[in-house]
């Protein structure tokens, strides 16, 4: 181990402000290219049952 | 590469047919989430936990396991694009042009993370956010060429024929990549030499590289996942019409 604490962690040994920063930034990015696609994903899926829908209808 | 045997092509073209790749993306899903998660989980403890800190940099160096493999996946997905792009500009294969427009925007936001995070990085150790250095210049060109190919593929209606634009302007634009790669070595200028990559031994120690290989294998995952996802979502646009959509469409409602 080489922090001693949780808190000594989470200082990242003073450069909290950059290791933390770089490391939730990266998570908001690549969980955006994961939530968009699926989010889109869905409204097309529905839009088009429910084009399927009214023609058949 | 036209002397490969029609045959093979028409392998390939099965292989690739949109109804089989759709299905089978769905049935991967599962297990490449798993293997991205075990190799996230593996990367982050032995990076942020177990790895001792540098001996010059203190802690700050830690930002090396999203910063390294994110630039190494600006280049690796730029490959993949122009490679996939390229196959559908030749053979009119229509899920090599999906799997192109698809990579597109995640190999934009690991260059955009990778220009970040180096920023977040050069700030304490360079004492500067950014610098018109060599590799952070050619870095940035590729973060344009990206978006000139998301802009390009959205600014033309038939995909067919925007797909065709943006593989001459994505195989164009690997000019750039050995440019990024032997930038360093080019040009003496403030972004450190390679210390993975070197041919004869890395100059890092096993317990900050093995980490560092964790994450580089995690993101290489995160990319087939993600890329997966917005290939789904362009293979129904394109083929809203055709009838293994509506066939899925009626399962689903039933």
């Amino acid at each position: 181990m080489t922090f001693n604490s949780f808190a000594e962690f989470l200082a990242m040994g003073g450069y909290a402000f950059y290791v933390w920063g770089s490391y939730g930034l990266t998570l908001i990015v690549l969980l955006a290219n994961i939530i968009i696609p699926v989010w889109q994903r869905k409204q097309l899926l529905r839009s088009l049952a429910l084009k399927q829908q009214r023609s058949e209808s | 590469m036209f002397l490969i045997p029609d045959a093979v092509v028409r392998f390939f073209h099965r292989m690739a047919s949109p109804p089989h790749f759709y299905a089978l993306t769905e049935k991967l899903m599962p297990w490449l989430v798993t293997i991205f998660v075990l190799l996230t989980a593996a990367g982050l403890y032995g990076g942020l936990v177990l790895a001792p800190p540098d001996y010059q940099q203190g802690d700050s160096y830690r930002i090396i396991y999203i910063h390294v493999p994110s630039a190494w996946m600006s280049l690796f997905i730029y490959m993949v694009m122009a490679a996939a792009a390229g196959i559908g500009l030749v053979w009119r294969i229509k899920l090599a042009e999906i799997v192109a427009i698809s990579s597109a925007p995640i190999g934009a936001s690991f260059t955009f993370i990778a220009l970040v995070t180096g920023s977040l990085w050069g700030k304490p150790m360079w004492g500067t956010w950014w610098v018109w250095d060599a590799r952070l210049t050619s870095e940035l060109i590729l973060l344009f060429l990206y978006l000139g190919v998301i802009g390009l593929y959205g600014a033309i209606d038939d995909k067919r024929v925007a797909s065709k634009a943006i593989a001459i302007l994505a195989l164009v634009g690997v000019v750039n990549i050995p440019i990024i790669h032997y930038s360093v070595e080019w040009w003496n200028t403030l972004h450190q030499g390679p210390t993975v990559t070197k041919m004869d031994k890395p100059s890092i120690h096993v317990t900050m590289l093995v980490p560092l290989l964790f994450m580089a294998l995690s993101f290489k995952m995160y990319y087939v996942i993600a890329m997966l996802q917005r290939a789904k979502v362009e293979l129904l646009q394109r083929e809203r019409n055709a009838q293994w959509v509506k066939n899925m469409l009626l399962e689903k409602q039933s």
